[in-house]
């Protein structure tokens, strides 16, 4: 039956695609928000600690990350609701393809990020932000972002489905703020003390961010970072993608 | 076999320290109505839920329309419509987009969902709904909508081979529940396996025709609807005096057997088991006449689920919840 799975897949994101039609405020509002925190750490909080060169060259490819692992609780607010709706037993019940539901959630919320990529994108040229490396490096920023993103997305279904409940969802929005900020996206870690620096570095979103630093500047990209950025989400897709199938696919029994 | 839409036997499922279910046995008959009757907690929804592959039994059988509901759960799920306890519709889409998305989800085909779509539109009276959003429904446009939603069914456009109904009218107005009756009578002409719980005798007596009875998981009395009346004691008449002091007279004075005659000196209340309703009714209001005992209300009615329970069993001390 998996001759299904892509047309019940695309059924689902059609039916966010719908959701958003039907409430384009919301979406907006998460457009919005990642700009709100540019504008903020760019020109009022004046951060930028051990950070040499251009603040905007550094501050771009962090806030661009930091969306990104930001994502994770969108998701997972996302499929909390849904699962806490009667129309979930209504999917189960009927044959569709196992995990389309899934499929379509992380389809929707992809194509969500990169639209905020875009416009995030988009401002900071208007600020006069200019990345150097060139198309194919571009591009390839933009991949190692949305790879990123996608890592985080299969957590937040997998946070959702373990915890499912809003009560938790508000937990985790919580966390996500110092996890996001523990990381080399608004200053460098050289600025920090030992163990915080320590810390910073291993946090998979610091990576992204360096891989994707590397590929914006003008002195192009650092094999080893590349790498880090690839391999850190592709282990967490690894760990958290099946469970998270799994996890769907048994939990009412 | 082949007339037989649904087995189960011997199914047990427990929830922690609950035994929701504790060995229950059904058997329904190809197109036929078959009503479960129970009060809150007697295991009904989780009976539906297993029927319906949304939950696995602990232990024991159960086959729908012919293949086994964990083994086969995609087989089943081909030919089965469930309408829950609660609406399962999405709440931010209108009457028309859900409809489309279920009917996509069936596999009919993008064309074939929409014609489906609007014939169950038309067919429950909802075309005017537009696209207003669900969560904008009346509660009786809900469930009319979750009606159809469970019988977007086969993929030849035809209603599904059996169909699952949890508490269809529990919380519905007078109306909403004859418009769900009226649905469920209509389904049944054209062949599909209906499944009906309910808390209410008076909806299986108008629906059903045959009846299981659960209580505690287990089923405690089966039969067509006429043999499970006799097995309760039948019809009953309720008799309100206007003076509660003539309670004992009138309890006297009646053509009823004594013993069976219940007491309510709170609501002046007279109330006793009928076999033959009209004869009964007539003696009674005879009786009262001749005696010049003054009544305000004479009537008959069915026997509630109380006292069904209390013929059955024994005991009605059941805690009743409020859904
Ligand atoms: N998910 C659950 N977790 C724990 N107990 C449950 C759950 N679902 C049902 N129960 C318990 O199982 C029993 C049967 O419930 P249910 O099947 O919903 O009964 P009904 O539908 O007849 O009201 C009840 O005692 C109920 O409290
Ligand atoms: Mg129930």
């Amino acid at each position: 039956m998996t001759t299904y799975a892509l047309t019940d897949s695309w059924t689902m994101t059609r039916r966010e695609l719908a959701h958003w039609a039907r409430q384009p405020g919301r979406l907006v509002v998460g457009l919005v928000f990642p700009v709100m925190l540019l504008l903020m750490f760019g020109y009022l909080v004046g951060g930028g600690r051990g950070v040499s060169g251009d603040y905007l060259d550094y501050l771009m490819p962090g806030m661009l990350a930091l969306t990104m692992a930001f994502g994770l609780e969108g998701t997972m607010l996302a499929v909390t609701q849904d699962l806490n709706k009667g129309v979930i037993d209504r999917f189960r019940a009927m044959p569709m393809a196992d995990g389309a539901v899934l499929v379509g959630r992380s389809a929707a919320d992809m194509l969500q990020s990169a639209v905020g990529l875009a416009v995030l994108i988009a401002v900071g040229l208007a600020l006069g932000w200019r990345p150097q490396g060139g198309p194919g490096s571009f591009l390839a920023a933009v991949g190692l972002l949305l790879l990123f993103r996608f890592a985080m997305l299969w957590i937040g279904i997998h946070l959702a489905l373990v915890a499912g409940k809003p009560e938790m969802v508000q937990a985790v929005q919580i966390l996500v703020w110092p996890v996001g900020f523990l990381s080399n996206a608004l200053a460098a870690p050289t600025s920090m003390p030992g163990w915080l620096g320590t810390a910073v570095e291993w946090n998979p979103m610091s990576r992204t961010a360096t891989a994707t630093r590397d590929l914006f500047g003008a002195a192009g990209p650092d094999a080893a970072h590349i790498w880090a950025a690839v391999a850190w989400p592709l282990a967490l897709l690894a760990i958290f993608f099946p469970l998270a199938v799994r996890r769907f696919t048994r939990m009412s029994h | 076999m082949a007339d037989t839409a649904i087995t189960v036997e011997e199914v047990r499922k427990r929830y922690g320290d609950t035994q929701a279910l504790d060995g229950l046995d059904l058997t329904v008959a190809r197109g036929t109505v078959h009503g479960v009757l129970g009060p809150n907690g007697a295991g009904k929804t989780t009976l539906v839920r297993i029927l319906s592959t949304l939950l696995r039994p602990d232990s024991g059988r159960v086959e729908v329309a012919g293949h086994d509901v964990v083994r086969q759960a995609r087989e089943v799920r081909l030919r089965i419509g469930l309408l829950g306890q609660h609406a399962a519709l999405d709440e931010e889409l209108g009457g028309r987009q859900n409809l489309e998305l279920f009917g996509r989800l069936h596999h009919l085909g993008a064309r074939h969902a929409r014609v489906r779509a609007d014939e169950l539109l038309e067919r429950f009276d909802l075309t005017a709904t537009g696209r207003k959003p669900v969560r904008a429904f009346s509660g009786g446009m809900r469930r009319r909508l979750d009606l159809a939603a469970s019988l977007i069914g086969n993929r030849d456009g035809t209603d599904p081979e059996v169909l699952f109904l949890d508490e269809p009218t529990t919380g519905l107005d007078p109306r909403g529940r004859a418009e769900v009756w009226s649905a469920v009578r209509s389904l049944v002409g054209g062949g599909t396996t209906v499944v009906l719980t309910t808390q209410y005798l008076e909806e299986a007596d108008q629906l059903a025709d045959r009846i299981s009875v659960v209580d505690r998981g287990r089923v405690i009395a089966d039969g067509t609807v006429d043999e499970l009346k006799a097995l309760t004691g039948g019809d009953r008449i309720d008799v309100v005096l206007r003076d509660a002091g003539l309670l004992g007279a009138a309890l006297a004075l009646l053509p009823l057997p004594a013993a069976d005659v219940t007491v309510d000196p709170d609501r002046r209340l007279l109330s006793a088991p009928v076999t033959d309703r009209m004869a009964a009714l007539s003696a009674v209001v005879r009786a009262l006449e001749e005696a010049g005992v003054e009544a305000e209300d004479v009537a008959l009615r069915r026997p509630t689920l109380d006292e069904v329970f209390l013929h059955l069993t024994g005991h009605d001390d059941r805690t009743k919840e409020t859904v």
